[in-house]
């Protein structure tokens, strides 16, 4: 039965949905190709090839090469933050103790919060003059004097990419939970003959069986945080002094406000194709971990 | 021995305390802010419990502002329908993977191109939703969202219904039934609640949904409650309470959806992220 059922059936099965697709994805997807190589404008008059001048830009923008390497600096603090919080929550959680359910249950509260509250929530937070974290380190006598968290170019991507990692924890957490469930407590017991510490039992025991999901979901996450927009928008608007401005912004500036068409289509394909080395890596990843 | 146990659990506790914190505080300060009288918001050294209870802002958000009120029945409305939309069309295109002969190739096809960054793909669907009057329409704005959450429902309901086992379906085709009666029947009821969990999540995401929403609409007319939010957020308040009333209200809805149905919120989660 599994493999069976006429083929028209099954394409007609399909048909809705690789027509939703085909309208709303591929289309667009080949438009953006075909305007990176001409030079439109957005609600201007036709538009004329251009060949590969948007692409010759793109390589020698100073712009579009910061951005790129900001949104990479992002990837890499967000996603390295979540792997470090969620594994080291996964592996409390894993531990009995009176009380655990309900650390259980709260955990997934920053990532239910929504990405626009939680931004605007953090901006707060972080607000230079009535901010309650500067209070707090202020009043624990961490800081000296009340700083601007935001408003410094030095730190500002950080402080974003912290606050993402925050909301996005909780998911690296259940799912590493959920593999340290099929970790055969007899190898513990045989690594703790054996005279292993609790540091030589996680590298040995622990990481090998949860480092397969941990690194599918660590590429997911790296494939969202690599197209960070909404939290830029909301705390920072890519300022002070484009210290945030990412990817994502720089193309929608380009859009919007320059309205330059032509070469923020450009910026977008060479995004889509970095975005891919990491989108095929996550699928074979995923599909290796199917497979058993 | 008991002083090791004493040790560990201190350490446990102290862990678990820094985490609760961690993931506590933050929302429980938005709270806080949003019951605050609007001086207390504004001293030095901060005030960390309000000194009276003000509960204006929520009257006059949920009672006098129509721009809230509007921009959540827009959100309702763009995340509900573009729900229920993309489960329909997505649950027979995953029996297809599942249970026939669809290529699987296709599947990750599929998914690839949902990984892709949206701003990839708003310039054409701001021109082409511009060229056919449905710009700030809610109706231009689910039928994205039917799209956007559409591959992560298929890949999703795939594994619903590849967990389900086959003898039941087996048996109603040796009955006569087909395809049609076999999903509404049989997939639909036994699934049902891999299938929810499915919805849930889908709904979560076009709820959470900002990009398109921002670039697509402008006015109360379609405007969800992100952007809403973002306007709001980045006018010219002064008062940290009111956009922290905003805040706590959009978050209300998911957070207690999230409460309520964690368990098979999680199950859904890691089939759909990490299994393939």
């Amino acid at each position: 039965m599994r493999r069976d059922g006429s083929s028209f059936e099954t394409w007609l099965l399909l048909g809705p949905a690789l027509l939703v697709l085909a309208a709303i994805t591929l289309y667009p997807l080949v438009r953006t190709l075909w305007t990176s190589f001409t030079d439109a404008q957005l609600g201007g008059g036709p538009a004329s090839f251009v060949g590969l001048d948007n692409y010759l830009f793109a390589l020698k923008d100073p712009g579009f090469r910061a951005a790129l390497l900001r949104t990479l600096y992002f990837t890499l603090l967000s996603v390295g933050l979540e792997a470090l919080i969620g594994v080291g929550t996964a592996l409390l959680l894993q531990e009995r103790f009176p009380g655990r359910t309900f650390v259980r249950v709260l955990v997934i509260l920053p990532w239910a919060v929504p990405n626009i509250v939680n931004a605007l929530m953090w901006r707060l937070i972080l607000n230079p003059e009535f901010g309650s974290f500067n209070a707090l380190l202020l009043q624990t006598g961490i800081i000296g004097q009340y700083r601007s968290w935001l408003g410094d170019p030095a730190i500002a991507l950080s402080m974003v990419a912290i606050v993402d990692a925050w909301k996005n924890f909780p998911l690296v957490a259940f799912i590493v939970l959920a593999a340290l469930q099929s970790v055969p407590t007899d190898l513990y017991e045989a690594a703790r003959l054996d005279g292993a510490g609790p540091m030589a039992r996680f590298l040995n025991v622990t990481l090998p069986h949860i480092l397969p999901s941990l690194l599918v979901i660590l590429a997911l996450r790296a494939i969202e945080a690599f197209r960070v927009f909404d939290i830029v928008y909301v705390m920072t608007r890519g300022g002070p002094a484009d210290a945030t401005k990412t990817v994502s912004f720089l193309v929608y500036q380009q859009y919007f406000s320059f309205l330059d068409a032509g070469t923020g289509a450009a910026y977008a394909v060479v995004i889509a194709l970095l975005s891919s080395i990491l989108i095929l890596a996550h699928l074979r990843a995923m599909r290796r971990e199917g497979s058993h | 021995m008991t002083s090791r146990r004493a040790l560990r659990f201190a350490i446990l506790y102290f862990f678990a305390f820094l985490l609760f914190l961690f993931t506590v505080a933050p929302v429980a300060w938005l709270v806080i802010m949003s019951v605050s009288p609007a001086s207390d918001l504004v001293t030095v050294p901060l005030r960390w419990w309000p000194s009276s209870l003000d509960l204006t802002r929520y009257a006059s958000v949920l009672l006098e502002d129509g721009l809230f009120l509007a921009a959540l029945r827009n959100s309702v409305i763009a995340a509900g329908l573009g729900t229920l939309l993309a489960m329909a069309v997505a649950i027979p295109a995953a029996y297809a993977f599942a249970r026939r002969r669809a290529p699987i190739a296709i599947l990750f096809l599929i998914l690839g191109t949902f990984m892709i960054p949206p701003i990839v793909y708003v310039l054409p669907l701001y021109e082409t939703l511009g060229g056919v009057g449905l710009l700030d329409t809610r109706t231009g704005l689910v039928i994205v969202y039917t799209a956007f959450l559409l591959p992560y429902a298929v890949w999703l309901a795939k594994s619903a219904i590849d967990a389900l086992p086959v003898a039941t379906e087996e048996a109603a085709m040796l009955d006569g039934a087909g395809t049609l009666t076999i999903l509404v029947r049989i997939i639909l009821p036994t699934a049902r609640p891999a299938l929810m969990a499915t919805a849930l999540l889908s709904f979560l995401t076009a709820w959470d949904e900002f990009f398109y929403a921002l670039i697509l609409t402008g006015s109360t007319k379609a405007k969800t409650l992100p952007v809403a939010i973002a306007d709001f957020a980045s006018g010219r308040v002064t008062d940290y309470g009111m956009v922290s009333t905003v805040g706590v209200l959009a978050a209300i809805l998911p957070i207690v959806l999230a409460l309520l149905f964690q368990r098979s919120l999680i199950a859904g989660l890691s089939a759909g992220s990490v299994k393939g």
